[in-house]
């Protein structure tokens, strides 16, 4: 039984974008790419490449200039960000600074705090299960980086949608901690089953999480695979240099794997 | 994202349209008795007024010259020792001259140099005959830079403040010396700071009204504004009254345009908490002469508050409080202030927030007019002084019955309006900045509307809205500008009370007026500011 009480979208939905484009002004971006159902998908490309871009697009924070963005099935681009079925987490600013861990976790259920008492049971549960039991009255300048992480993904289990998006949320915490919380996320992934886009610099969290690895490259999508094909030496010539030289052979796979 | 329907640009608009209703009722009534007196406006303007716009423009300059530069250096020594016993008190003080009202600080210099003041003796014997006294375009400098020096050191040290602390840990690592600290570090950021400063300043100096009109002293030193007040209320001559003001609108509007050009900006930028640095080591020299300096400003700005103070406890407080016109006064003055205090807020805000919504979703586009007059739009209103809207309305209304009738109004709306550039100050970093933090958070998790304002706008604006609340209500209380037009035995504020016992030559009376004054907008600003403070933990 996953934690928590599910208003029924407990599993995922596939994410497409169809022939997207944007631009900012300068480089443009086309994007044509299919997310799996409940599967997690590591975006990785080296800077500029539109990674967050995307993510932007899904969450509904840039409008597409052509194309359409589609969530299970269904067409979201005239949707507000928070009327689609995703949540988001950021790198950082995922918290209001003077609302408490409980009251930030809170939003994900009532935008305006009107909370029931089985709000506020859910909220507790989803504190306990991120572990953070103890520290419902802390402020977020009163917990580390890691728990403040943490509590945005409490927030993303009260609000229970589909598709999560996390654009870099771990990237600047120290290694140990990184597996912690990917750990975390892979867990809640297992119990909920949803749909989750991850953007990271570091391959050995692509490797450690992710199921799926799509390639961005120069504003497009350079290449969709499963995780084993792309990190096996199979991905395509652009990856391999962007991951570096030898990344990809036996050895350092090993290393990778004995922190597991 | 959805333009139209965001009630947060609904309120701007609403705000802007109340500001364009009272400025555009001004400029109706000054083109309506213009044109119906043409001949009598052409006729006005004669080399008197043109002596009377050299001097406006002179005395600006000159108190903006001698205001900014002496910032500078006192900014730059307050920035090179961010601890010292007494620093917070000399940036408090520095604060207070921006909330004591004008006609306080007339007769607080008056104490200190005027001809029978607490320095006449000593004056008297440097310069080997009389003191004179200090009407005049002496009194008038003496009394910007009390007002301005402060106001910039504090905006200057803001901008120096916002020099990220890594530079500062770089520049000793690099062994850098004072010298190329200055040139390479501080100036660049006092630099970009300057223009919209020193345009400020400029702005408030030839604006102002209250200083000239009490320590200008005679033909010899009037500006454009107190001509307007003596056109209306001494010579009744509408039609000279139109020439003044029209002329004054185009000064100002010239010499905003050429700020804009010059690339200033009247409001500030959001300044990020920096933390305190020590890896700055100076010198014994620079100490020295970094302490001569800061003494100097602060005997310079604290002096003429002593003497308000000295010269208001000699006064029988006993019998003006008990005088029946004294407290009618206290009572008028209290209400009106702080309905135009909420007005001035209410209406900052607004344009602040539709300002944030446009610049948000217009991405990268050029802005719009609506995002460019809700941007710029309150440091328009210093174009239109105070005097220039009342004259106008008083043109208007003369027709239309008893002019005095109106005077609550007039207080309410004037004020307000001229205390929004400083409460837009207050409030837009805050909530640029919160923004900033929280906008796609905000998206993400629909909050919205009243539940956004509620619980993420609210508690990131209480403490700037007290503060914009407290300098509104300072300014207006203080004001002396509107209601010397419309002032009347029937309305009648504690400037206007004071100014006519000044007048009478009961200078005690005034003493202890301007100290009850001066005390009571003190109160409100560090009030405001203890309040912000407590709630905020």
């Amino acid at each position: 039984m996953p934690i928590g009480v599910t208003n029924g979208a407990a599993s995922g939905a596939e994410v497409r974008l169809d022939k997207v484009s944007f631009s900012y002004g300068e480089a443009p971006l086309f994007f044509d790419v299919d997310f799996a159902a409940s599967k997690i998908t590591a975006i990785m490309g080296p800077s500029g490449s539109g990674k967050s871009t995307l993510l932007n697009l899904v969450a509904g924070f840039e409008a597409p200039q052509a194309g359409r963005v589609l969530i299970g099935g269904v067409d979201v681009g005239a949707a507000l960000p928070s009327a689609r079925p995703v949540s988001m987490v950021f790198q950082e600013n995922n918290l209001f600074a003077h609302l408490s861990v409980e009251q930030n976790v809170g939003l994900g259920r009532s935008p305006s705090l009107r909370l029931t008492g089985d709000d506020r049971a859910d909220i507790s549960e989803a504190i306990a299960r991120t572990g953070l039991a103890g520290k419902e009255k802390r402020l977020p300048r009163e917990l580390s980086g890691g728990e403040r992480q943490r509590v945005a993904l409490a927030r993303v289990l009260v609000r229970d949608r589909p598709v999560l998006l996390l654009d870099e949320p771990f990237a600047s915490l120290g290694p140990a901690l990184r597996d912690d919380m990917l750990d975390l996320v892979a867990g809640v992934h297992g119990e909920r089953g949803m749909t989750v886009l991850f953007v990271t610099h570091q391959p050995q969290d692509a490797r450690r999480i992710g199921q799926n690895v799509v390639f961005l490259d120069k504003g497009a999508v350079a290449a969709a695979g499963t995780a084993d094909d792309f990190f096996a030496g199979a991905g395509p010539e652009a990856f391999r240099r962007y991951i570096g030289a030898g990344a990809g052979d036996p050895v350092s796979r090993d290393i990778a794997r004995k922190r597991t | 994202m959805r333009l139209a329907s965001d009630p947060r640009v609904t309120a701007g608009i609403t705000a802007l349209a109340a500001v364009a209703l009272l400025i555009g009722g001004a400029f109706t009534g000054l083109l309506f008795e213009g044109a119906h007196d043409l001949s009598g406006a052409w006729a006005a303007l004669d080399p008197y007024l043109l002596r009377v716009v050299r001097f406006t423009l002179w005395q600006a300059a000159l108190s903006t010259l001698l205001s900014v530069g002496p910032a500078l250096l006192v900014a730059r020594a307050l920035s090179r020792h961010p601890r010292f016993f007494g620093r917070g008190f000399i940036l408090q003080l520095f604060a207070l001259p921006l909330a004591l009202p004008a006609i306080v600080a007339a007769l607080g210099i008056l104490a200190l140099y005027g001809r029978a003041g607490y320095f006449s003796g000593l004056l008297s014997a440097v310069g080997g005959q009389g003191w004179p006294g200090i009407y005049g375009l002496s009194g008038i400098l003496v009394a910007h830079v009390f007002f301005n020096l402060p106001l910039s050191s504090r905006l200057f040290l803001e901008a120096l403040q916002t020099i990220p602390a890594d530079q500062w840990r770089l520049a000793s690592q690099l062994g850098m010396g004072p010298r190329p600290a200055f040139r390479l570090i501080e100036w660049p950021m006092l630099r970009a700071a300057l223009p919209g400063i020193a345009g400020l300043v400029f702005m408030l100096c030839i604006t102002s009204f209250t200083i000239v009109l009490t320590l200008g002293g005679g033909p010899a030193a009037t500006t454009l504004e107190v001509g307007i007040y003596q056109a209306l209320r001494f010579d009744f001559d509408p039609a000279r009254a139109v020439a003044l003001t029209l002329l004054q609108v185009a000064l100002t509007c010239l010499v905003m345009l050429c700020l804009t050009r010059l690339g200033a900006n009247t409001t500030g930028d959001a300044n990020l908490p920096v933390a305190p640095r020590r890896y700055l080591s100076v010198g014994a020299g620079e100490t020295i002469l970094n302490i001569v300096l800061i003494a100097l400003a602060l005997l310079f700005v604290a002096g003429p508050m002593a003497a308000t103070l000295a010269a208001g406890l000699g006064a029988d407080l006993g019998r003006l409080a008990g005088e029946a016109t004294v407290r009618q006064a206290t009572l008028t003055s209290a209400g009106l202030a702080f309905v135009s205090a909420l007005l001035s807020v209410l209406l900052s805000l607004s344009l602040t927030i539709a300002r944030r919504a446009l610049a948000l979703n217009r991405r990268a586009g050029p802005r719009s007019l609506l995002e460019h007059a809700a941007d710029t739009g309150a440091g328009l209103v210093l174009v239109v002084p105070p005097i220039v809207i009342g004259a106008g309305w008083f043109l208007l209304l003369r027709h239309a019955g008893d002019v005095f009738a109106i005077a609550p109004i007039m207080v309410v709306t004037v004020n307000a309006v001229m205390a929004m550039p400083f409460a837009i100050r207050a409030i837009r970093p805050a909530y640029d900045a919160a923004s900033e933090r929280h906008e796609r958070l905000c998206a993400l998790l629909g909050i919205a509307g009243w539940a956004r304002f509620r619980l993420v706008d609210w508690p990131s604006l209480r403490r700037p809205l007290a503060t914009g609340f407290a300098f509104a209500m300072a300014l207006s209380l203080g004001d002396l500008g509107v209601i010397a037009l419309f002032g009347s035995d029937s309305v009648q504020t504690l400037p206007y009370l004071l100014l006519a016992r000044m007048g009478s030559y009961r200078t005690e009376d005034a003493a202890g007026l301007a100290l009850l004054l001066g005390l009571v907008c003190l109160a409100l600003v560090l009030a405001a500011d203890w309040l912000g403070r407590g709630e905020k933990a």
